[in-house]
Parts: structure tokens; sequence; C-alpha cells
């Protein structure tokens, strides 16, 4: 269980959130929600310890992230902006080499079924470089499926994806879900999540942060 | 732990030579600059001979100092050092993947093109030999050190400038001791000492060298 407790965000001398303290059970669903520039992706750093808060603490179990690193990054996976793909690796080395940073090392036929559930079937071993950019999205949903990981931290997963591909979506988190699995995520695009599903709101009674595009 | 390190090696090795001009950068400005000084200045072989140390460990120093960009930027740019900080393995021992790829790829075909620019340069054979290992414990010492800088820089557009302000004072003592091993066994002196101190500045480098890198690297990410 994630347990968030009264942290801060200052960003070029902008107060971005203070005091802002929510938790994340098991089998929970959370959006963070938020107009442009008011730390979503901030927020999402903060919790996987990408960045350090101003103030305030990020508990997992019970215990602080930064004493507890290690149990934390074993239990947490995180997508953020970039497509972290490798152009001239290809997409079951892009997977592989992706998991070989959780020290996950998995057969081939199990990679390839994941691949298959995201649409990559048969592009196994088609370079990086020729992927169109919803099709890189698609190799970190494989990754996310295969992190065996119970929290799922997701910054603008929906972005690049067709209208499959946040059905896609939808149903892995419905999915992690149901195998009491949390998630964490942000997003601009409607998601139809068929399940109960907290929001925590950003930015509210910050007007006067809002003039600058996107936090990060 | 092991294997962390072992597949981050193995990818960086796979992603460089599957990108091979850009390898051969580093290796052609060495050799370019070696032997572009016997055309500029008077090229009688004692003149050569006294010119070969310093010249061939500053042309590789720079060499290096060109390539250690490549060192995180990709990995930063496309987001995948964030995955790298975020792995349940130890950041230090990633890190050092990460550079001992960079020597593999840099600094060892220097060292093994170095003997030839030796001999083009007059120096003798007992010199040439010391060329040999004051590379082979320096250049190591360059990757170390210089991903520092990087992990320092990689964040800032066009950081180059910044790096070589950072980098170039540390690189200094291994200049010295470096050319100067040569120097002296090209006078057919005892260099001893000064490859011992270059060994000791290389285990002090693999020992403290990634946890610097490591904690910088955190504090480019939290920006």
């Amino acid at each position: 269980m994630l347990e968030i407790q009264s942290i801060e965000c200052v960003r070029d001398d902008r107060l971005l959130f203070s005091d802002l303290s929510f938790s994340v059970a098991d089998a929970e669903v959370l959006q963070i929600e938020g107009p442009n520039g008011s730390g979503k992706t901030s927020l999402l750093r903060i919790i996987c310890g990408l960045r350090l808060p101003d103030a305030g603490k990020i508990k997992w179990r019970g215990e602080t992230i930064a004493s507890n690193r290690e149990d934390y990054y074993a239990d947490m996976v995180y997508i953020g902006h970039l497509p972290c793909v490798k152009a001239d690796l290809t997409v079951l080395e892009n997977v592989r080499s992706l998991l070989d940073t959780r020290s996950l090392s998995l057969s081939n036929s199990i990679i390839e079924a994941a691949l298959a559930k995201v649409g990559l079937a048969s592009y196994e071993d088609v370079p990086g470089k020729a992927l169109s950019s919803g099709q890189r999205r698609r190799i970190l949903l494989a990754f996310v499926e295969l992190s065996q990981a119970k929290l799922w931290i997701l910054d603008e997963p929906l972005t690049a994806l067709d209208v499959q591909g946040v059905e896609l979506m939808e149903s892995m988190i419905l999915e992690h879900r149901q195998a009491g699995g949390s998630v964490v995520f942000t997003t601009h695009h409607g998601m139809q999540l068929d399940c109960e599903m907290r929001s925590v709101q950003l930015g509210q009674n910050k007007r006067k942060l809002q003039q600058d595009q996107d936090g990060c | 732990m092991l294997k962390a390190y072992y597949h981050l090696l193995m990818r960086d090795l796979r992603l460089a030579l599957r990108n091979r001009h850009e390898l051969a950068n580093p290796l052609i400005f060495f050799v370019l600059v070696v032997t572009l000084f016997p055309l500029a200045v008077t090229p009688t072989p004692d003149a050569l001979r006294a010119m070969a140390p310093g010249v061939i460990w500053v042309s590789a120093l720079l060499a290096v100092l060109l390539s250690l960009d490549r060192l995180f930027k990709q990995d930063y740019d496309d987001g995948s050092l964030d995955q790298l900080m975020l792995s349940p393995n130890p950041l230090m021992i990633l890190v050092l993947a990460k550079v001992t790829a960079h020597w593999l790829l840099t600094g060892l075909p220097l060292v093994i093109i170095a003997p030839l620019l030796g001999l083009f340069m007059s120096l003798p054979m007992d010199a040439v030999s010391v060329l040999i290992y004051s590379l082979l414990l320096g250049t190591p010492v360059l990757s170390l050190v210089g991903a520092i800088g990087v992990s320092l820089t990689v964040a800032v557009n066009r950081g180059g400038v910044l790096l070589s302000l950072i980098i170039l004072p540390l690189y200094i003592p291994i200049l010295i001791f470096g050319a100067n091993a040569v120097d002296v066994a090209t006078d057919g002196l005892p260099v001893t000492g000064q490859l011992l101190f270059l060994g000791a500045v290389l285990a002090l480098a693999v020992s403290l060298a990634p946890l610097a890198t490591s904690v910088a690297l955190r504090i480019t990410a939290s920006r």
C-alpha cells in the first residue's frame, strides 16, 4: 500500500502543490487529474522516487521509499512520456532490455505472448526505428504487462494510442486490479474504466500557477 | 546484480555494434591528430621522439573526451535512463556496466592502435610497451571520471563546454603521469612509480566514480 504524506512540490519558484496526502490501497485505481502545468508529471516522478518532494514523505508498505528503494522498485513500474525504445534494437530486444533492468529473465514464448496481446505479434524482429509512435508505446505496455509489479504508475499511457490501444489499456488496468494490483495514472483522454475509481485533483486553488505549460 | 551488469553491458555493446560509424569516430580522431603532427613540425626522429609521449597522450585524452557525450545522452533522451534508475539493482552497478562498455568501445581501441602510432613517432620498443601499459591504466580512469561529468551535464543542451570545464582539471594528473611515464621510458629510466600511481588512481576511480556518477544522475533526474 502506497501512502503519500503531506508532500509539497516547488518548481522554478512556483508552488505546484503542498500538503498533498492520499493513499493507494491494493486493488485500487487512482487517477491524478488537473490541467496542464498543475504538476501531475512531477507528482508521479515524486511518487516513483525520481524526484524528491520539497516536503513530506512517500511510504510503500509502511517504509519510506528512500530507505527501501530496492523492495519498492521491485514492486513498482513506471512509464513516462518518453518511449524508452532503442531505434537499433528489435522489438523483442527492446522488451528484454527493459525487463533486464528489473532482473526479469522471461522465456521468449512469454514475451511473444505479451507482444501479441498488445498487438505487436510478428513484429518481434522489427527494429525500433521502423515502428510508429503508437507501436513504440505498445512496447511499453508489453513491458508493464510483463513487469510483475504490483503498483503501476502510468503517466499519460494513452498518448499516441489508437482506439484499440485505449481499450487494451483499459482492459489491462482492470485485469491488474482484479489481480490485486494498484494503478496510479494521469490522462487527458477519456478512459472508460468499468470499476470503482478515485481521483486526486491538482491545481484547484492555484490558478496563478497554470499560466505555464506542462510541469515536466 | 552481476546479471544486471552483464545484461546492460551486452545491450550497450550490441547497440554500438549496430551503429559502427559512431564507434570509429574517436579512433579516427586519435590517428589523424597523431599522424598530422609530424607533417606540421620538423619530422626528425629525435624531435618526434621527444614529442611523441605528449602528442599521443593528449590525442588519446581528447578522443575520449569527445566520445563521452555518448555515454548517457541517448538513454537520457529516450527515457531509458529513468528505467535504469528505477531498477531494483544498485545504480552504481549499472553505471559501472555503462562505463565498462564505453571503455571497451573507445579506450580499448585506442590502446590497441597506440603501439603503431608510437612506432610511427619513432619511439623505442621499451617506450612503446610503457605507452601500452600507461594507456591501459589511464584510459579506464578517463571513462570513469568522465562519467561523473557527463551525468551532471547530460540534461544541459550543448553541455560540451561545461563538460570540458568540469572534467579537464580531473584529467590533468592522468595526463601528466601517463605522458611522463612514456617520456621517462624513452630515456631508458625505470617507470614503476608512474605506473603504480596510474594503477592507484584507477583503483580509486573504480571504487568511487560509479558512486559519484549515480548520485549525480539522481540529481539530474530530479530536475
